[in-house]
């Protein structure tokens, strides 16, 4: 006993590594739920190959005492389920990391730094002994709990929830093999010369008002907040968890769900929907989204509402399927041809995905335009906690009106948006048109109602950009700092943390969850800071870009990184130093 | 027999509307026709929604009184899936021709098929590319020469009916701008019909198809026997399959198929179209809080 110490750590960063199809995702659910339930803030973030069977997949499942919600480098526990997880997480090992794991896979650990502190535990064996191999996942979830010295209360709810489709047996196994796995855990901590932290329990309470879930749910449950009854889309990783989210729930919420036989086909059937009334989304990855542009041109020469969700992966083509990418604002920003107003978001937290997206739905809506929002791999599979009150739902307003005798579709307004009318509500015609056309909707070569439909599609942009939400800022944010790094979408929560960790105080982060338009009181805000590094995941400085040229912002250094990883919260911090 | 219990009349444009087709275009018979087998299959004016891709037949929409959603060339078919989706009340047909709906929107064709909404897709079938200035069309046959096929079209032309027999389309016939008695029988048909329903129409393009011209077409067709039985789908295929010449007539037609928007689940207790619909807050709400 004298050779076991546990001391207090503000996080501990757990890696779970093996094969697809070894059950990494059933020990990322059973932990997090126990970590939850016991007061951790919790975080936990997937990497995974493009297959389906085999390689090596990991999850990152974080504790700490105050909210997190990034990937760091370093690994104080590894639990390896394969051997050659060893071979690819290497470099993160130190001779600190406890490493867990049946001894013919610890065995083959021949990392130079690490290898030192090993747990063996039997996994295979105990899970066979009560019923089946596949149980090892189970009793490692078990040995995990017991070395950070975490109740199982949780992890059985966990079970419960996980295998009720499954029956009561595969339920009891389960139990059991968490059971010997904690019971083998505790002893192997009094046995062996294990080093582990343990962290404190800030937030038992407060968790029973927080919900965990993934970038996906976040952006699925906010489409079903914002009222989307039509969800027409074609599977491509990483963006198929929102339609499937959205699959699951679609009977109960009243949405029209379909998989349609391609990208093109998926955004034409919206339009027709949303045409007809109906609040449609589209969730999709660049290369599905390419094919789209097309019809987002269509949306908005006919000012037919739609938006369309992108979950980003490194391209060009079929790139990276699995990994993470900013790289298509200026795809989005720029998709279709011809000239029209959009709103493009980014969320950078789960309650900030799930306003956003309902705002996105929102505005297509009130402003009849095509609107997008902005993920990426990254945050699409990424778990964090978040206070349930920052889940606002906002008002639904439906903008359609019963039309009268002599409607037309497109008569020009002051503001350029014309009340919209649908087929079979009201006395009027509704003609929607992907020529140019007249004000009733019919095809015209007048060279004069030309301009003024142009101006009529531009004229939105304006008031889009002046309610553009103003991005947010985290450090010394009342006005003193000298410095900003800036980022958008999922590279919230990384620069929040190592901005906190550097303790700099002439530095902010500043996270913009709306990317375009760009509200012109921004600039004001950045005005006078010396110095202003933009931060994202891709190679030419997308976002850069985009405030150099709409608001005129000088950038002084642009951070980037491409290569399919997300930031770490080390990363970030050296490069806040480097400020 | 026909039933007129709306007049066709109701459907004209202004008479100062400016059309765009050609002296003598054969989607001006098409136009008429439409008119009446809408009036016959008793089509209320205010449901019923047109949707056409681009060409000279996507126009057509243009010079009917009536709601219209004119889209992108060859994507007509997803739009009014989209649309009889979200309202199942309305009657949406599809006009456009053989470009659009065989070549640049072949894919949705099949896949339409499949899903089977109940609509009816009017294929203006003249063998040629007009809007463009003719070019070859997935109809072309073989040894027609334009500009781009200086030697001749060497490729075999689709068989609408046939691909639309093999997907067990509920409604498949062929008729003929030349016949508009025929045509205004077989489209207030299909109209009537539940379930996708797929008319290809014979139609001159009197300035780049000299071969297929309207007496090509009075030579090269027949109308199916009386006896003729459009149940039976083998039989159905082997017609359709004809080489030399073309039957008109209702080459096929099924009840047994599952209607896509019966299909979707929201519409199982609740008729409503989306549109009339109150949000779901507070099953949203019980889905958060499942999160906790």
């Amino acid at each position: 006993m004298t050779n076991y110490t546990k001391k207090e750590s503000h996080d501990v960063s757990i890696l779970l590594a093996g094969q697809a199809g070894q059950g990494i995702m059933t020990i990322e659910k059973i932990l997090t739920r126990a970590f939850k339930e016991e007061g951790f803030s919790v975080f936990a973030t997937r990497e995974y190959m493009s297959r389906v069977r085999g390689g090596v997949n990991s999850t990152q499942v974080r504790i700490a005492d105050a909210s997190i919600a990034a990937p760091v480098e370093r690994v104080d526990v590894f639990v390896a389920l394969d051997g050659h997880a060893f071979e690819r997480y290497c470099s993160r090992l130190t001779d600190k990391t406890v490493i867990i794991g049946d001894k013919h896979v610890a065995d083959m650990c021949q990392c130079s730094a690490a290898c030192k502190n090993i747990v063996t535990i039997p996994l295979r064996e105990i899970a066979s002994d009560i019923g089946r191999s596949v149980y090892a996942n189970t009793v490692a979830a078990g040995a995990i709990l017991a070395l950070l010295d975490v109740p199982l209360d949780g992890a059985r709810d966990a079970l419960q929830t996980l295998f009720v489709s499954k029956g009561q047996d595969v339920i009891t196994h389960n139990i059991t093999a968490l059971e010997r796995g904690y019971k083998h855990g505790s002893h192997a901590v009094f046995s062996q010369n294990i080093q582990i932290d343990t962290v404190a329990r800030t937030q038992k309470e407060d968790n029973k008002k927080h919900v965990f879930m993934a970038g996906y749910e976040a952006v699925g449950l906010g489409a079903l907040a914002g009222g989307v009854d039509f969800c027409t889309s074609y599977p491509m990783s990483p963006s198929t968890g929102v339609l499937t989210y959205i699959a699951q729930h679609g009977k109960e919420c009243g949405v029209v769900v379909e998989q349609a036989t391609d990208e093109i086909g998926a955004i034409n059937m919206s339009l027709g929907a949303s045409y007809a009334g109906a609040r449609p989304i589209i969730t999709t990855s660049g290369g599905g989204f390419a094919l789209m542009e097309e019809a987002v041109s269509l949306a908005a020469m006919t000012e037919t509402p739609v938006t369309v969700h992108i979950a980003q992966r490194p391209g060009p083509a079929t790139g990276l399927p699995t990994r993470t990418a900013q790289e298509d604002l200026n795809l989005v920003l720029h998709a279709g041809h011809g000239e029209f107003a959009r709103a493009i978001f980014a969320p950078g937290t789960t309650a900030e995905a799930f306003v956003c997206t309902q705002r996105a739905v929102a505005l297509a809506d009130a402003y009849q335009i095509p609107t997008f929002i902005l993920t990426d791999q990254y945050f699409m599979d990424s778990l964090a906690l978040a206070h349930e009150d920052d889940f606002t739902f906002m008002p639904i307003k439906k903008h359609i009106v019963e039309t009268d005798q002599g409607y037309k579709r497109y008569a020009l307004t002051e503001n350029g948006i014309t009340p919209r009318g649908i087929p079979g509500y009201g006395y009027g015609f509704v003609c929607a048109d992907s020529d140019e056309h007249d004000e009733s909707g019919h095809i015209t070569e007048d060279l004069d109602v030309r301009v003024q439909m142009v101006q009529k599609r531009r004229k939105r942009l304006e008031a889009l950009a002046q309610e553009a939400l103003m991005p947010s800022c985290s450090g010394a944010c009342d006005g003193s700092a000298k410095k900003a790094l800036i980022v958008w979408g999922s590279n919230r929560a990384v620069a929040q943390e190592a901005l906190a960790h550097t303790e700099r105080d002439d530095v902010i982060a500043v996270h913009f969850a709306q990317v375009y338009p760009l509200n012109p009181r921004v600039k004001e805000m950045l005005d006078g800071l010396e110095k202003i590094a933009v931060m994202e995941n891709n190679v030419t400085g997308q976002f850069a870009d985009l405030l150099e040229r709409d608001l005129g912002i000088k950038v002084d250094t642009r951070i980037a990184k491409y290569n399919g990883a997300p930031f770490t919260v080390e990363e970030v911090i050296n490069h806040i130093t480097q400020l | 027999m026909l039933n007129q219990s709306l007049q066709e009349n109701v459907f004209d444009m202004p008479p100062q509307t400016d059309i765009a087709w050609c002296p003598g275009c054969g989607n001006f018979p098409i136009l008429r026709v439409i008119k009446g087998a809408l009036a016959d299959a008793g089509v209320d004016q205010r449901m019923l929604t047109l949707v056409s891709g681009i060409g000279q037949a996507g126009k057509l929409p243009q010079y009917l009184k009536c709601h219209y959603f004119n889209g992108l060339h060859g994507r007509a078919l997803p739009v009014a899936t989209g649309i009889k989706a979200a309202n199942p009340h309305l009657t949406v047909v599809v006009t456009s021709g053989d470009g659009d709906v065989y070549g640049e929107g072949g894919n949705h064709l099949i896949h339409t098929i499949r899903r089977n909404p109940d609509i009816t897709v009017l294929v203006h079938d003249n063998m040629i590319y007009g809007l463009t200035k003719g070019q070859a069309s997935p109809t072309s046959e073989e040894g027609l020469v334009t500009p781009i096929q200086p030697r001749g079209v060497y490729v075999d032309p689709i068989n609408p009916l046939a691909l639309a027999i093999s997907l067990d389309a509920p409604f498949v016939a062929r008729t003929s701008a030349g016949e508009p008695q025929h045509m205004r029988e077989t489209i207030a048909a299909a109209i009537a019909h539940k379930g996708f329903s797929l008319v290809d129409i014979f139609q001159p393009c009197v300035v780049f198809n000299k071969v297929n011209t309207y007496q090509w077409f009075k030579e090269h067709t027949y109308f199916l026997d009386d006896d003729y039985d459009p149940t039976d789908r083998m039989a159905a295929f082997a017609r359709a399959t004809e080489e030399g010449r073309y039957g008109l007539g209702i080459f096929y037609r099924t009840d047994t198929r599952a209607v896509f928007e019966d299909e979707v689940g929201v519409y199982d207790d609740d008729k409503r179209p989306l549109y009339e619909r109150k949000p779901q807050v507070a099953a949203v709400k019980a889905l958060l809080a499942m999160k906790r």
